[in-house]
């Protein structure tokens, strides 16, 4: 099986990198970091990562020639299993309002808006969301087995995904109101956490969506 | 809800724990990347490495300490110590840390932080503040390892390292730091209460009661401390349990 690591110079792929190796190894999964369009549509799992603001996110997806198009075709026409990471996951949005707005990949219906600074700051709350929260599962899922409610990930954002559809919202976590924690549908998985550092829980997902039959 | 992070922080020079790490079962208690694996073995919310005398020779250290810590721990590394530019930040961030802290850079021209921020995202820039009481209830920032006096309120200074974009606080009071007598709460409060980003409280821990009030007093998002977990006093689970007890939300695992 190969897993491609999309690479598109935003943020830090190692961590991540090392997480699917480590869980990759028993199903002899080879796990590459490429920002070549062709790798990605040859792989059989493809990640994308992504840290840093959603319109900066986009360009620099957008500037990797063919890569959109490569993960349009993958994902959407030939049903590749798909995992997104934070701005990654947000990107499977319509729309993203972080600075101006911008047109996500549309892959599942919503919006990305602020976390309610006011809303938490009168709560006592902090923003940017930091730490770690735990999960209550809104619809089980392949890529969520083994994992219950009360189960930690480490967040680390300012914004969050406003899903249209609640069956697509398979978890959430609370944080003032409810911040979506997994979304999904389909071959197309997304997690606004950071798996690669959520110690066992977030190793767990990784080997569920390594193993995820479709 | 989210839980209170506790932070074990790792003084490293040339690659090497300084004051050791005072673990059993460590092959090598003063390699930086073995301490954080049994951190996070142990149940550590985030690590901390700081490059205590941190020059341009000793930075290629640095990258293979984080590079290795990446590939065995799987909670967020933050790396400070040096960092100078947005370069710097970008060289750390790709050898794996997760988040990464300005000092001195910052108080010298606060854009750095902004530069940074706006590449990389807030949720990774950590603006460390080191301050010093100058009278009850004035605190002023230090640089330089806690020698040189800046002059600038450190009230101030924290609102100013927000508004650039730092996604979060790394607050230690020199006064208290090294000290064990406690978090200086006051400042802790001060800081925390005049932004709207986590602040890790830092400085002076001795009991576990300290980790106590630097949230329900102070009013931190995180505590930090050193010592206290080096030597073996308290482990990261005495840590969590006491302060689950006191009614502060923890991550217990």
């Amino acid at each position: 099986m190969r897993v491609a690591l999309v690479d598109y110079d935003s943020g830090n792929l190692h961590s991540a990198e090392k997480a699917f190796q480590l869980m990759g190894r028993e199903a002899g999964a080879e796990v590459v970091v490429t920002s070549d369009p062709e790798v990605v549509a040859r792989a059989d799992r493809i990640v994308l990562p992504g840290d840093g603001a959603f319109p900066a996110c986009r360009a620099a997806l957008d500037a990797v020639d063919g890569m959109t198009e490569a993960l349009r075709d993958a994902v959407l026409a030939r049903g590749v299993p798909f995992m997104g990471i934070c701005v990654g996951m947000q990107m499977l949005a319509d729309l993203g309002h972080e600075y101006r707005p911008t047109e996500g990949l549309g892959w599942i219906g919503g919006e990305v808006v602020a976390i309610d600074a006011a809303e938490t700051r009168a709560a006592g709350l902090k923003v940017p969301h930091m730490g770690w929260n735990d999960l209550v599962i809104d619809h089980p899922h392949p890529v969520l087995e083994g994992i219950t409610t009360g189960d930690h990930a480490y967040f680390v954002h300012s914004w969050q995904f406003r899903v249209a559809n609640p069956a697509e919202r398979l978890a959430h976590a609370g944080y003032g109101s409810a911040v979506t924690a997994v979304v999904g549908r389909d071959n197309i998985v997304g997690t606004q956490f950071h798996p690669e550092k959520s110690q066992g829980v977030g190793l767990r997902m990784i080997g569920n969506f390594l193993g995820w039959r479709v | 809800m989210l839980k209170t992070r506790i932070i074990p922080c790792l003084d490293v020079a040339d690659g090497r724990v300084v004051k050791g790490v005072n673990f059993v079962d460590l092959v090598d208690a003063g390699d930086p990347v073995e301490a954080a694996r049994a951190y996070d073995a142990a149940g550590a919310d985030e690590i901390c490495f700081l490059d205590i005398h941190a020059t341009h020779e000793n930075r290629g250290t640095m990258f293979d300490l984080v590079t290795r810590t990446a590939e065995q721990c799987f909670v967020p590394l933050t790396v400070g110590g040096g960092v100078r530019s947005h370069q710097d930040v970008r060289a750390l961030l790709l050898a794996g840390a997760d988040k990464v802290s300005f000092n001195s850079a910052a108080v010298a021209n606060p854009d750095v932080v902004a530069e940074a921020a706006d590449r990389f995202g807030s949720q990774c820039i950590v603006v460390a503040v080191d301050a010093k009481t100058v009278t009850p209830g004035k605190w002023e920032i230090f640089t330089h390892g806690g020698r040189k006096a800046t002059g600038i309120d450190a009230v101030e200074f924290a609102r100013l390292a927000e508004a650039k974009g730092a996604g979060e606080i790394l607050l230690t009071s020199m006064d208290r730091d090294g000290t064990k007598s406690g978090y200086n709460l006051p400042l802790t409060r001060a800081i925390s209460d005049a932004v709207g980003i986590p602040v890790i409280a830092s400085g002076g821990v001795g009991t576990l009661d300290h980790l106590v009030e630097g949230v329900t007093e102070g009013h931190a998002s995180a505590v930090l401390a050193a010592s206290i977990f080096h030597f073996g006093t308290f482990s990261i689970a005495e840590a969590k349990a006491h302060m689950a007890a006191a009614g502060i939300p923890m991550r217990l695992t």
